[in-house]
């Protein structure tokens, strides 16, 4: 009841293991705890979460990459919904939706190295934000699966780090986020 | 500080004033002290219970036979954890209740102070909402929202941390504040496309049924539900909750379904081509075996919360709002129906399996209950503990008017017969109410005689006795070759003399002779509370009985013969 939107799984959600719901909550203490056991509760898995100030003061913006159960999905959106400082829950699973990622990568490199390590970084329009002796760091950003490409290739390297935001999205045109 | 400027706390006691309250179920302690020194010129009746426990389910009682908050006010640490059994029930059977507990100062919060206890996080899962106040000028609105969430769209229970150096220090915001709830809605009648689905579902149906659930109870949905009911010719079955929401004396009455439910509510489901649910969950009592669940049934399901829909049944047509508005919008739609065969049927069932007893061979449970309702007839309120107790009153006791019945279902809390009913003497003076409890439950808050005691309260406290954990030692006997285990209540007092400790007048039922005499006597009992033992035989069993996971045609109508397979279902 405390729904005032929620927009429910169709059968390509229903049917998915993996999941991408954003929710536009208020920003109150304890809202994420409360959120969170919504998703354990049920047996999900958060996979990313991604929390931040929206554009209206006050409100956040969560945007949840979860796995687990399709037919207890609608279950969780509408749990989600209910909480009091939920504005809004919806699940954007095989919505076109535009998202994005960033990643930063930590290799330890000698100089021989560094050159195809520079290489593929051009080539996936990724930078070198920090340049020393023995390391490079990267920041790339873009979809997950060019991220994982990108830890893939650099893989024949030694990754001393890598910390990922995250994914968040967006909905297109005029549906809402 | 200005002798003007109220402090939290009395800002606090004010906001409940201008909410209506009448009376705060309490136990002091440290952190809620100025509180409580503040309801001293209060209007509001504060009653000192012998445990947190106690207050929480005397509020629940308040709640159920009003269906406004009732209002609980506890000290922090070990105060407040008391609570979360209570805030459990009410969570589970949707009862609006308004919980405040006293906190440590902010300047001391996750630092281990004395008696901290972080009941934000241990309770978010049982509550509907909670708040931890950290600005003494967020009291008024919170107050305010704290009432109007526990009492509209589905009630529950609402959480009020305060920590003392707010409730002690100034409040400078004013008494009246707006409520700032943006993710908050109430459904009201329903969309019209959904109403004409279920219309000419309706009137398509030749064997309907209406499952008449707790939201019936809570919209005060009576009149319009027993309206349709009777356009359609429709028999009516109840969850145990629903009691009462409609006339269970009314001929289309069939009483409680579900796994101790009568065997021709049981039956009457089980053949139905429609059931229309209004304000159920379909809890697994109700549905057992879910993939099995009348099958050959369309269904409806009206509930206010809609994420119960699709929940455990998937309905054709899910209607949100409100039971007695989308019952009154639903009327002018629906025609009447000629169910004269199916209602025929239903009868015959009612005549081959009506709820029996032996009247030799010792006191039984089902006697005093059955003349407790001859006795009574519906005019008293009836509150129950858990166990064999509960499901024997909840066949053999009619109820006619909604909040009269005051059960706990979801949750199954012993404990909560005793205080529950004290809470609803104090909400309903006028009138009589019974608690039917277990001798197990009943010592889970016996204390509470107390309460009941000093305020001479109109509470007739009916101890069935069967010196037994009866419930759990049916299953062992049912299901584990009564290999009893955990269940003897060997020591138990004589609770005459307990309730004479007391300063309460008791009354002994030791046989089936002594039925009526000792009910009559303590029904006429008009000096303060009284407590009535009926001495039962120690092993009886709860039929009609729906093994847990077992489906509606599974339904065992007497003792068996033959060994029973363990259950499959959860409880
Ligand atoms: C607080 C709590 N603990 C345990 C249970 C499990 N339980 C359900 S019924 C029951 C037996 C109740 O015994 P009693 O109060 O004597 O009632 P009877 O079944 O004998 O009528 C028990 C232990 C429960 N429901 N609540
Ligand atoms: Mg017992």
């Amino acid at each position: 009841m405390s729904a005032v939107v929620h927009s429910l799984p169709d059968e390509a959600q229903r049917t998915s293991d993996f999941h991408r719901i954003s929710l536009f909550v208020k920003n109150e203490p304890g809202v994420l705890a409360r959120v969170a056991m919504v998703f354990s509760r049920r047996g999900y898995n958060i996979e990313s979460l991604v929390v931040s100030t929206a554009a209206r003061e006050g409100y956040s913006r969560m945007t949840i990459t979860s796995s687990g159960d399709p037919e207890t999905l609608e279950q969780m959106i509408k749990q989600l919904a209910k909480l009091v400082d939920v504005v809004h829950a919806i699940d954007h699973t095989g919505d076109a939706a535009y998202e994005t990622e960033i990643a930063l990568i930590k290799l330890r490199c000698s100089s021989d190295e560094r050159h195809e390590i520079l290489q593929i970084v051009e080539h996936f329009g990724a930078k070198v934000v920090d340049f020393a002796r023995d390391s490079l760091m990267i920041r790339i950003y873009g979809s997950s699966e060019k991220l994982d490409a990108i830890r893939d290739l650099l893989g024949k390297f030694e990754i001393a780090e890598i910390v990922r935001s995250g994914k968040i999205l967006m909905a297109r045109g005029r549906a809402t986020t | 500080m200005d002798s003007k400027v109220a402090t939290g706390a009395e800002r606090l006691i004010e906001c409940l004033e201008a909410e209506g309250v009448e009376y705060i179920f309490g136990l002091s302690g440290g952190a809620a002290i100025p509180i409580f020194d503040a309801l001293v010129d209060s209007s509001i009746k504060l009653i000192l219970t012998r445990h947190e426990q106690g207050a929480a389910h005397m509020a629940d009682g308040y709640a159920r036979a009003t269906g406004r908050p009732g209002v609980v006010l506890v000290t922090s640490g070990p105060g407040a954890t008391n609570t979360v059994t209570g805030l459990l029930t009410a969570h589970m059977d949707s009862v609006p209740m308004v919980v405040i507990t006293g906190q440590c100062v902010t300047d001391m919060l996750g630092k281990d102070g004395f008696q901290e206890a972080d009941v934000t996080s241990i309770t978010y899962a049982v509550v509907k909402h909670s708040y931890l106040v950290r600005r003494s000028g967020d009291i008024p609105r919170i107050t305010r929202e704290a009432f109007h969430l526990a009492g509209t769209g589905r009630p529950g229970p609402v959480l009020v941390d305060i920590p003392k150096n707010i409730s002690q220090g100034p409040c400078l915001a004013p008494l009246t504040s707006e409520m700032d709830l943006p993710g908050y809605s109430i459904p009201s009648h329903g969309s019209p496309d959904n109403l004409d689905e279920a219309a000419a579902l309706l009137s398509s149906a030749q064997r309907p049924v209406l499952l008449v659930g707790h939201g019936v109870v809570i919209s005060e949905a009576s009149k319009a539900v027993t309206q349709l009911a009777e356009r359609l010719g429709a028999p009516m079955v109840s969850t145990l909750l629903g009691k009462g929401g409609a006339d269970e004396t009314h001929p289309l009455h069939l009483g409680m379904l579900g796994m101790h439910g009568t065997a021709y509510a049981n039956k009457a489901t089980d053949a139905a081509d429609l059931i229309m649910s209004i304000g159920s969950r379909w809890d697994d009592r109700i549905t057992g075996k879910l993939d099995e669940f009348c099958l050959g049934a369309k269904k409806i399901h009206v509930d206010i919360d809609p994420a119960e829909f699709n929940k455990m049944v998937v309905p054709e047509v899910c209607i949100e709002g409100d039971a007695r508005l989308v019952l009154e919008a639903l009327l002018p739609l629906v025609d009447p129906l000629d169910t004269s065969e199916w209602l025929a049927r239903v009868e015959a069932w009612r005549k081959k399996y009506p709820l029996k007893y032996r009247k030799q061979g010792g006191l039984r449970a089902q006697h005093v209950l059955d003349r407790l309702d001859a006795l009574t007839q519906g005019r008293a309120i009836i509150s129950t503990d858990v166990g064999q107790h509960q499901m024997w009153a909840a066949q053999f006791c009619k109820v006619t008017e909604s909040k009269n019945w005051l059960s706990s279902g979801g949750a199954g809390t012993m404990g909560f017969g005793l205080p529950a009913a004290i809470g609803a003497a104090f909400a309903r003076p006028d009138q009589d109410v019974w608690a039917v409890v277990g001798d197990g439950g009943f010592q889970m808050t016996q204390a509470e005689l107390a309460t009941a005691a000093i305020h001479n309260l109109r509470v007739k406290c009916l101890i069935i006795n069967n010196n037994y954990l009866g419930m759990v030692r049916q299953w062992q006997e049912l299901f584990f070759e009564n290999r009893l285990s955990g269940v003897d209540l060997e020591g138990n007092p004589d609770f005459v003399k307990l309730a004479q400790a007391y300063g309460i007048k008791a009354f002994r039922i030791k046989r089936p002779g002594d039925v009526d005499r000792i009910l009559s006597q303590a029904d006429a009992y008009d000096e303060g509370p009284c407590v009535v033992v009926a001495e039962v035989v120690k092993e009886d069993n709860v039929f009609p009985f729906i093994p847990a996971g077992a489906t509606l045609s599974d339904m065992i109508i007497e003792k068996p013969t033959e060994k029973l397979a363990k259950p499959t279902g959860s409880t």
